[in-house]
């Protein structure tokens, strides 16, 4: 301890060192400081999660309440949107254009940026004990891609005809023939946004690749650096083809081609002419999907990162597996390209079709249990800390469980013909990404907290926002698998309104589709739920800002973490390490035998044997 | 401190930075293009019979345009083994040729586009019958051994520049990509077709032929006025035009913008970074190798895009 006393003080001095006077606009706009840009990208992230999250409050509020006028910020919409906010009342059109931006939103300028973009910018150079990333002014574009897109997507609400109405998953001929240009400002922000992460991609791996640190060898790496490898190869493989799309897409619309428009296409009852057709709606799907699932991949490993770090540190034990988890996440990464078509059973692609995909499907949940296992034995014997990050990377296991194995039926052709397009669905992939990445990645904000801003976050506000978004999270998606699976249909913009309207005229008749108004009725309970999620959010907003400043003191290591992105000063100064480093261990070596304290840091090396 | 690896290679993978970032930018390329040319697979064997235009493009420029892309890709590897010798004067001299030929693939390219936007093609209402029609006969695609036979078939539609007649009377040459909507927008009521089918639907072999036989040589160039209210469709040969069209300008503008930002980075780096030579010619040799390898790609798109949109 006395060593790292000293240390410290050597720090602060190396630090006043490094502040060159640069400027504002080059140390915090401009910077290609891989550091900086990792906080612009979680910051700016944050901020993008908060206002997805505020438009599905809005949404929910129409499913609770069908037609009544939104309380508080009813009259504001109007204001700002005009007639399909009229009378503070949610129009189907405003509904649709939230519903397409609150996925779009979420999956590509909120969890994506934060998961990959910020966590990864931060620390993964550190945790390679490289200086910086390989193409630092790249890595600059790079953000500044994706800040341009994220303008792009946000402005698309104020055009007249509103943002993209056609879901985030933009199915033509739906999307091409809606008449708002807010799909055209979807498809260039999708653009940006691509650009984006092709930048950030070739520059993770490139750096992983070729400055990692002397000792540092592809087995000592933290796991979390493993899943940002993989998800950069993801990023990098699996977004062109959404480009090329978009690219046609937007061609669609534009120019009048029709790559997705079939012959014979009729709308509204009037056949749609001056168009070419020969074209295929199932061409847009494919080449979607084809980054679609990939995508799922890109949201969750990350986070199964983040995960495995703040476990091994917290639990004092190391993972569980190690290699193991590794080649599990490489089976993920290259499976994760060949089962996409699994999300297109219903569009009649054929049964020899949707039986291979079926199978790959149920092969790639193989490695994803294996990780799962391994993160759930690290803990056996481990003396655990329950402290905030710790928290939510513990809920991120069983919450990820249900979404997983929620997922299963799904994968079955037969099943998913039942469950497809219904609240299942959603419930599914929420439990996936919401309690499951959402929280991974909340782990990480508090654990690398300290050491981006030199303060810990509040102990007790951290508590209660991981126990009161733990419950609420669970409200809220929990009874919409009760919903999906008594047939309620989503993207309905009256929260099924006219099933309970069909269930009163005819249920005597005994009308499929009909649902019980008990059904109908969890959509109000779901609603409350999602209020107080938001409410749950603000002692998190809180600690965020007023820990800065007031938070209590960071030593360089305060975790007392083994890995090398906590063996430099805090907050580390440009270029990272005041003096070089190189690895001499793995990354897990906590409370081995032999060694005077319960973790020996990757840097330190064996005593010399006399 | 700076970053390690900018210009020596590491140890463990050979490569310097850069050279590792632009092989996996180029696969990411790969997967962008690949999209496209699966699109163009699945569009194509999904036509209906028939629907899948052939013989639209103009193969010697195209055969052409192929030669001079391949040009610059040796230029490009010669003026990099040159600055690897040492020889500046040299490089720079083998580069301009490869900056010369991707802007002349460029032009070449930009007429290509702007025949293909002043060609039209009208669809009837009725086809129009080569029995009603003999002068129609070699506007429509005759089989070899049919030259000799009865003028049986049918002509659905017709290929050739669009002119106008307006109110007056006067003839007028008309604008880029009208269709229908703008033909009724404008009032016109008859148009003038100068046909050039010929040179579109039959194979040039064939074409050779039935000129050789004199026995058709009419109806190359003819004119035909046409009621607007006959037709059902009309279109210049823009994206708009087919499926074929949409897929072909699609895939070769997205090639174009490639070629013009390897030309710019190319002469960029050719014209205003040689500085870099006096202070660290290693870099700046990487630099040219780094660019090449971009060029090499752009070409091998090509001479994929050459066969399926001009020859199959």
């Amino acid at each position: 301890m006395q060593a790292t006393t000293t240390e410290k003080t050597e720090h602060t001095e190396h630090h006043d060192h490094h502040h060159h006077d640069i400027g504002f606009l080059r140390s915090y706009v401009f910077s290609t400081d891989h550091k900086i840009i990792g906080i612009q990208y979680g910051v700016t992230a944050l901020a993008f999660l908060l206002f997805g999250f505020f438009l599905v409050l809005l949404m929910r509020f129409q499913i609770g309440y069908p037609g009544e006028t939104i309380p508080v910020v009813g009259g504001l919409l109007e204001k700002l949107l005009g007639d399909v906010a009229a009378e503070g009342k949610m129009q189907p059109d405003l509904y649709n254009a939230f519903g397409a931006m609150h996925g779009t939103i979420m999956v590509f300028l909120g969890v994506v940026p934060l998961a990959f973009a910020a966590f990864g910018n931060y620390v993964v150079p550190l945790q390679i004990g490289a200086i910086d990333m390989a193409f630092p002014r790249i890595n600059m574009v790079s953000y500044q891609c994706y800040a341009a897109g994220g303008v792009i997507m946000f402005v698309s609400f104020f055009i007249p005809g509103g943002a993209a109405q056609a879901g985030w998953t933009s199915y033509s001929p739906l999307a091409t023939v809606i008449p708002t240009n807010g799909q055209t400002f979807w498809i260039l922000g999708m653009v940006m946004l691509i650009t984006s992460s092709l930048l950030g991609s070739v520059n993770f791996i490139a750096t992983i690749i070729q400055l990692r640190a002397p000792g540092m060898t592809w087995m000592r790496m933290p796991f979390f650096v493993w899943t940002q490898f993989i998800t950069g190869f993801i990023l990098l493989l699996a977004f062109p083809p959404l480009e090329a799309a978009s690219v046609m897409q937007l061609m669609d619309r534009l120019f009048d081609t029709s790559f997705y428009l079939p012959s014979g296409l009729v709308l509204s009852g009037q056949p749609v002419t001056q168009i070419s057709g020969g074209g295929s709606p199932l061409l847009w799907q494919h080449l979607f999907w084809f980054l679609g699932h990939p995508e799922v991949y890109v949201l969750i490993l990350p986070a199964m990162g983040v995960v495995a770090e703040v476990l091994a540190c917290n639990a004092r034990r190391p993972l569980w597996g190690y290699r193991s988890l590794v080649y599990s996440v490489l089976a993920v990464g290259f499976i994760s390209f060949i089962v996409w078509a699994h999300h297109m059973y219903v569009t009649g692609m054929g049964t020899k079709i949707s039986t291979f995909f079926q199978t790959t499907t149920m092969i790639i949940s193989i490695p994803s249990v294996i990780i799962l296992t391994c993160l759930f034995i690290s803990l056996w014997g481990g003396s655990i800390r329950f402290n905030t990050p710790m928290c939510f990377a513990l809920a991120f296991l069983p919450m990820f469980g249900i979404g997983g194995l929620t997922g299963l039926p799904l994968g079955f052709n037969f099943a998913d013909l039942l469950l497809h397009d219904s609240y299942y669905v959603i419930a599914h992939f929420h439990y996936v990404v919401a309690p499951g990445t959402i929280f991974g990645l909340l782990a990480g904000v508090y654990f690398w907290y300290p050491k981006m801003t030199g303060r810990l976050m509040n102990e007790a506000l951290g508590q209660v926002h991981f126990w009161a978004s733990l419950i609420f999270m669970n409200l809220i998606f929990m009874p919409m698998f009760a919903q999906g699976m008594a047939g309620m249909s989503r993207r309905m913009s009256d929260g099924g309104a006219v099933y309970a309207a069909q269930a009163e005229g005819m249920v005597n008749e005994g009308v499929i589709g009909a649902l019980s108004a008990s059904v109908i009725e969890w959509n109000k309970s779901i609603t409350f739920a999602a209020c107080g999620l938001m409410i749950a959010q603000i002692p998190f907003i809180i600690n965020f800002f007023w820990s800065m400043n007031n938070g209590r003191k960071a030593t360089d290591n305060p975790w007392n973490a083994t890995t090398l992105d906590w063996q430099t000063p805090t907050p580390p100064p440009h270029g990272n390490f005041d003096k070089p480093i190189a690895a001499y261990r793995g990354p897990y070596e906590y409370s081995q035998e032999g060694h005077p304290t319960d973790f020996t840091p990757q840097n330190q090396p064996d005593p010399v044997k006399s | 401190m700076e970053i390690p690896y900018t210009t020596q290679p590491r140890e463990d993978t050979g490569l310097y930075n850069a050279k590792l970032g632009i092989w996996l930018f180029l696969a990411s390329e790969v997967m962008l293009f690949g999209a496209l040319f699966s699109s163009y697979i699945l569009l194509r064997v999904g036509a209906a019979e028939g629907a899948w235009p052939h013989g639209l493009m103009n193969i010697p420029i195209g055969t052409f345009n192929t030669v001079v892309l391949i040009t610059s890709s040796v230029t490009v590897v010669l003026s990099w083994a040159a600055l690897k010798l040492g020889n500046f004067k040299r490089y720079q001299k083998i580069q301009a040729v490869t900056v010369i030929c991707a802007l002349g693939f460029l032009g070449i390219k930009t007429t290509e586009y702007n025949e293909k936007f002043h060609h039209y093609e009208i669809w009837f209402n009725e086809p129009m019958t080569v029995a009603e029609h003999p002068n129609l006969m070699n506007q429509s695609f005759v089989e070899e051994t049919t030259i000799n036979k009865e003028l049986i078939g049918t002509v659905p539609s017709l290929i050739g520049h669009l002119n106008y007649i307006d109110k007056d009377g006067e003839k007028h040459h008309a604008g880029i990509a009208w269709t229908l909507a703008t033909l009724k927008e404008k009032e016109i009521e008859e148009i003038e077709f100068e046909l050039d089918t010929f040179h579109y639907r039959i194979p040039a072999r064939i074409q050779a032929q039935i000129k050789k036989s004199g026995k058709y040589d009419k109806g190359e160039h003819e004119t035909i006025r046409v009621q607007v209210s006959d037709l059902r469709r009309m279109s210049a040969f823009v994206p708009a035009h087919s499926t074929f069209f949409a897929i072909y300008f699609t895939m070769t503008a997205l090639h174009a913008l490639h070629v013009l930002a390897g030309a710019i980075v190319i002469a960029y780096i050719l014209w205003r970074n040689n500085k870099l030579w006096k202070r660290d010619p290693e870099r700046y040799t990487n630099r040219v190798e780094v660019s090449g390898l971009f060029w090499h790609f752009v070409d091998l798109v090509w001479i994929f895009l050459f066969p399926i949109l001009y020859l199959l």
